[in-house]
């Protein structure tokens, strides 16, 4: 929305052309794999958009952990944020695939839920939430899918070791300390 | 509110994973475990307000079925909730075979990296690593030879044969025909017989790898499998007077674990449920990969969305793989099995004797790994259950930064609410069959 004007007035007149857009996002083609990059205020609005372009099926969630990887290729004007969601829509009746990856900044890691457009989300979101600690807002069950209930942390974070808990399972009524590391 | 459940689940800071009393469901929750979730474009939206809580909790009773369950499959541990023997609602409870694979994957090589995959879906061990060496090879930009592309659909269609014969197995046994679960595993023994003369193993085989496949086809392969063609072919029909024709095994799955096209797609189902409603998407047609489109073959659907559909499919693409690998025998050509590529493969055993520098770069290979170029791929194809996906993303070492596997069992269970809603608790044992989940991939 507001990012179509800045690029306008920052860049020069004989600048490279416009980069292009779907919705209001940038698009870019990765490995001959169309990739849509929208910023996480605009994700929602984005995703509604792609279900009316005829993608019906949420294939897949996952989310990233860029901790390490902060210097990965992106569009110029995203910002390297340390989580990404990365959701793949896939169209049977056009039989195209489209993949979308939203960066959630550490500080403040939540992405609206996809669940009332696909809720085959629900599934997928849970364990993006329990692998990596993105809370997924107004999801209607998130709580951990994979690992135990009372698991402290997010074990594929890269700054959770392997083999960082020695003991897998608390006895019952052991106060839980809470929350991720 | 505190007496129902167990003490550990108030104690945890992320809530409960197990189905609750009404009483203490969120609305929408609830209406998701009702299985009534669904916003469809050309209906009426659903709002949490809409959900009747009419049933008063004294006359319900909430039972688990599994972890230890014998027809869950494993240990899927699904909670019900019972009227009578009606169920209300139901709520899959997964994670007991957790084992942290995608973390596990992040520490292994590209060339380690199929024997991880591989332990997932234990019963098509060959698409877990089809579908990862598609998608390093997708990054690495090479294009393995043909002969490996065919080896690698001769055997992963053997292996869709012997994914089907199995859930032919289960199925029959979770509804009683307990001679068909011998039979079942008799065929599948002799698939899995030719996967240990081909890859040395009967299941994990870590056989496809990036950049080919691990070892070229024994001699007689070709024989072997026109055996095996010619011998499952007939055994097939008898499975029909077994099963497809008889009474007691249509009354029990004709009808029973009705998915409607718009509740299958909007769950992410794919594969013979998503077949069976009749909507005929397949990958292998739809978005062809490897040689398909060159082959001929038909995708089955079904019309009703039931149990007795999703067994009938698989039936028939059993019949279709064996079309399919008699057409592969056909047109297998000869040349490498994988890439002569010296970056990705190793030199022969013979080159290292006389060598040093290949010795050097042998070595270098098996320990560091080969280098991938930053980047971030996605990789679906049609496994017995539907799409397997192999989302990676490389940060140009030499180990995946992050691997991600898109089981389709684990996006299918959220098929079961939907299908066990109003059915009888016996009919659950049909349903859960039906599905035909493997744990190993919806834990990973």
């Amino acid at each position: 929305m507001s990012d179509v004007e800045t690029t306008d007035e920052t860049t020069a007149p004989e600048a490279p052309p416009e980069p292009a857009r779907v919705h209001g996002a940038l698009v870019e083609e990765r490995n001959g794999q169309t990739v849509v990059f929208p910023e996480r205020s605009a994700y929602l609005d984005v995703m509604k958009a792609l279900k009316d372009d005829g993608y019906e099926m949420c294939v897949d969630l996952c989310g990233v952990d860029h901790l390490q990887n902060p210097d990965r290729s992106l569009p110029d004007g995203i910002v390297r944020e340390r989580f990404e969601v990365v959701v793949n829509l896939l169209s049977l009746s056009q039989k195209r695939r489209i993949r979308v990856r939203v960066q959630v900044p550490e500080s403040d890691p939540t992405v609206p839920t996809l669940f009332r457009l696909w809720p085959g989300s629900e599934a997928m979101e849970r364990e993006a939430w329990d692998m990596l600690g993105i809370a997924f807002v107004d999801h209607p069950d998130l709580s951990r899918i994979l690992m135990p209930e009372d698991w402290e942390g997010h074990p594929l974070r890269k700054d959770f070791a392997q083999g960082r808990v020695p003991v897998q399972f608390k006895a019952p009524n052991q106060p839980s300390t809470g929350g991720a590391r | 509110m505190t007496q129902s459940w167990t003490p550990m689940e108030t104690d945890t800071s992320e809530g409960g994973q197990e189905l609750r009393p009404r009483s203490d469901t969120d609305p929408l929750e609830l209406l998701r475990e009702q299985g009534a979730i669904l916003r469809l474009p050309e209906g009426p939206a659903l709002t949490p307000d809409d959900v009747a809580i009419e049933v008063t909790e004294d006359e319900t009773m909430i039972i688990n079925m599994g972890p230890q369950h014998p027809s869950t499959h494993g240990v899927l541990r699904v909670m019900l909730e019972l009227e009578g023997e009606t169920v209300l609602r139901s709520k899959p409870v997964i994670g007991y075979l957790h084992t942290g694979m995608e973390k596990i994957g992040e520490d292994l090589t590209y060339l380690q990296g199929p024997t991880n995959v591989t332990r997932m879906d234990y019963l098509s061990p060959l698409f877990t690593e089809c579908v990862f060496s598609l998608a390093v090879e997708k990054l690495l930009e090479i294009e393995v030879p043909a002969r490996a592309t065919w080896i690698r659909m001769l055997m992963c269609e053997l292996n869709r044969m012997s994914s089907h014969l199995l859930f032919m197995a289960t199925n029959g046994m979770d509804l009683g025909a307990v001679s068909m679960m011998i039979y079942g595993w008799r065929e599948r023994e002799m698939v899995l017989a030719f996967f240990e003369k081909v890859t040395g193993l009967r299941m994990n085989h870590a056989y496809i790898r990036p950049g080919g496949v691990a070892a070229d086809l024994p001699p007689g392969w070709r024989d072997d499998v026109l055996e095996l063609c010619d011998l499952i072919g007939p055994r097939l029909d008898e499975y029909d007077e077994l099963l497809t024709g008889q009474p007691i095994f249509r009354q029990r799955t004709e009808g029973v674990g009705v998915i409607t096209p718009e509740q299958a797609i909007a769950l992410g189902a794919t594969g013979p449920i998503l077949r069976s409603t009749g909507t005929a998407w397949d990958l292998r047609k739809d978005l062809p990969y490897q040689y398909y489109e060159q082959l001929d073959f038909d995708v089955i659907i079904g019309q009703y969305g039931d149990a007795f559909d999703r067994y009938a499919i698989r039936l028939n693409e059993i019949r279709e793989s064996i079309k399919l690998v008699r057409q592969i025998v056909e047109v297998m050509p000869a040349g490498d099995y994988k890439v002569q590529d010296k970056k990705v493969t190793p030199p022969p055993r013979a080159r290292i004797d006389e060598s040093m520098e290949a010795l050097i770069h042998h070595f270098k290979i098996f320990t560091e790994g080969f280098r991938v170029p930053e980047g971030e791929v996605y990789v679906g194809i049609e496994s017995p259950r539907g799409e397997v996906g192999c989302y990676l993303v490389s940060d140009g070492s030499a180990k995946p930064y992050r691997m991600h596997i898109r089981g389709p069992s684990f996006v299918n269970l959220q098929t079961l609410p939907v299908m066990l809603r109003g059915g009888l608790v016996a009919d659950a044992v049909a349903i859960i069959s039906s599905v035909d989940p493997v744990m190993g991939e919806v834990d990973r």
